[in-house]
């Protein structure tokens, strides 16, 4: 049910009152509420729940867990038990 | 596609299993909170990759499967009215009340209609005027903001054909519940991300400081799943119990304000609507009587989850047995 999916935001634009955006989810895209994210700029990746855009995607962050590996791979490297 | 096919590769989660193995001194018992993180331990196999080192409890899981069965009876009864459409999630509409489902109710001749986002249920309340149009509006504090926003769109719009069954479940008091029962076994847990990612952290730093146990707030896909749970192994062999922030590119600790502003907002009462104040198991309707809100967060007496068991043990959020 708290499914999310990242997409790439492509296009903003006004639906009413509602700040919008068409988000690209691998080909497909979908128009996107960013009320939430209001500092998402077009090229960021936000992170989409039934509709809205929850977060906009930290790329910085997002290679932690890749540096993370990074030293774990190391150790298996050297055999450590 | 990015953010997504990494974070599912083979390789980097046999380096993470192999870590847990090794950082595992015994068999430690982690839960994951979210039914979205049981899907993808299962579909993926990750409890059977991690043998001996870790037992993987499946937690309260999700906001349709504790809908208690007097809500979904009202959203029933609610569908069965004339010149009525009862908008629901997909998750939803399959669920059992006590005689029924939305999707035998429709095949019956009753205007349900299963939208992807509670702002199209606002559509639909647009191109139908002359009809009243009930969202039911089930959901974690992840998507109590939609939800609360669709209902803030129709006021602003003037929709007063619009209303909202509203279910809300928060997850902090259940954590609570369960590491209190005196049966409990769980010894630290993968926090749920996407709540995280409007809530922030601060109420898992409390929940992890007053039970003294670690919590791992972690994504969805394996490699997000596999950190949490070696940040959880690691905590525990080294006798540490903390929240750790495993799901860094979504959760930030301070959470969405926006979207944590709409979710306060929404326990006061609108004109034509009301939403209740979210708590454990809380419920509202302003579906059956529009202009008239009316609210009773009366405890539930049963929930029933899609294969149609009763499931005792969701009142006190345990484990679901029914798979």
């Amino acid at each position: 049910m708290c499914l999310g999916v990242p997409g790439r935001l492509v296009e903003l634009y006004v639906d009413g009152d509602l700040r919008m955006g068409k988000v690209v989810f691998g080909g497909v895209a979908k128009a996107v509420c960013l009320e939430h994210v209001p500092e998402a700029r077009v090229g960021d990746y936000v992170l989409v729940h039934v509709g809205f855009a929850l977060a906009r995607i930290d790329e910085a962050e997002a290679r932690r867990v890749f540096d993370l590996l990074e030293t774990l791979g190391k150790l298996d490297d050297v055999g450590v038990p | 596609m990015k953010f997504l096919d990494e974070y599912r590769d083979a390789d980097a989660a046999s380096t993470l299993v192999s870590a847990i193995l090794r950082a595992s001194t015994r068999r430690w018992v982690l839960m994951e909170v979210c039914g979205g993180q049981t899907h993808s331990i299962v579909r993926y196999g990750l409890d059977e990759l991690l043998g001996d080192a870790v037992e993987l409890v499946h937690g309260p899981g999700c906001p349709v499967c504790v809908t208690p069965l007097e809500t979904i009876d009202r959203a029933l009864a609610i569908a069965s009215r004339p010149d009525t459409i009862l908008c629901t999630f997909g998750d939803m509409a399959r669920v059992p009340g006590s005689r029924t489902d939305l999707l035998a109710l429709r095949a019956q001749g009753a205007d349900v209609r299963i939208v992807y986002s509670p702002l199209d249920a606002v559509a639909v309340a647009a191109r139908h005027r002359d009809r009243r149009v009930v969202f039911f509006a089930i959901g974690f504090e992840t998507t109590a903001p939609a939800n609360a926003m669709a209902v803030s769109v129709a006021h602003r719009r003037g929709l007063d054909n619009f209303s909202a069954l509203v279910s809300h479940v928060r997850v902090p008091p259940a954590i609570d519940v369960i590491v209190d029962a005196p049966d409990n076994r769980v010894q630290g847990f993968l926090g749920p991300g996407h709540v995280c990612s409007v809530l922030g952290t601060s109420e898992y730093d409390d929940l992890s400081r007053r039970h003294g146990i670690p919590i791992a707030v972690t994504g969805f896909e394996p490699i997000d799943l596999l950190s949490g749970i070696l940040a959880a192994v690691r905590q525990l062999e080294d006798g540490r119990s903390e929240m750790e922030n495993c799901y860094g590119r979504v959760v930030r600790n301070e959470g969405n304000a926006s979207a944590r502003g709409l979710r306060a907002a929404a326990s006061s009462p609108r004109p034509f609507f009301s939403i209740a104040a979210p708590r454990l198991i809380s419920a509202s309707c302003a579906g059956a009587s529009p202009g008239r809100p009316r609210s009773s967060p009366k405890p539930p007496t049963a929930f029933r989850c899609s294969s149609g068991a009763r499931c005792a043990s969701r009142r006190r959020g345990a484990a679901c047995a029914v798979r």
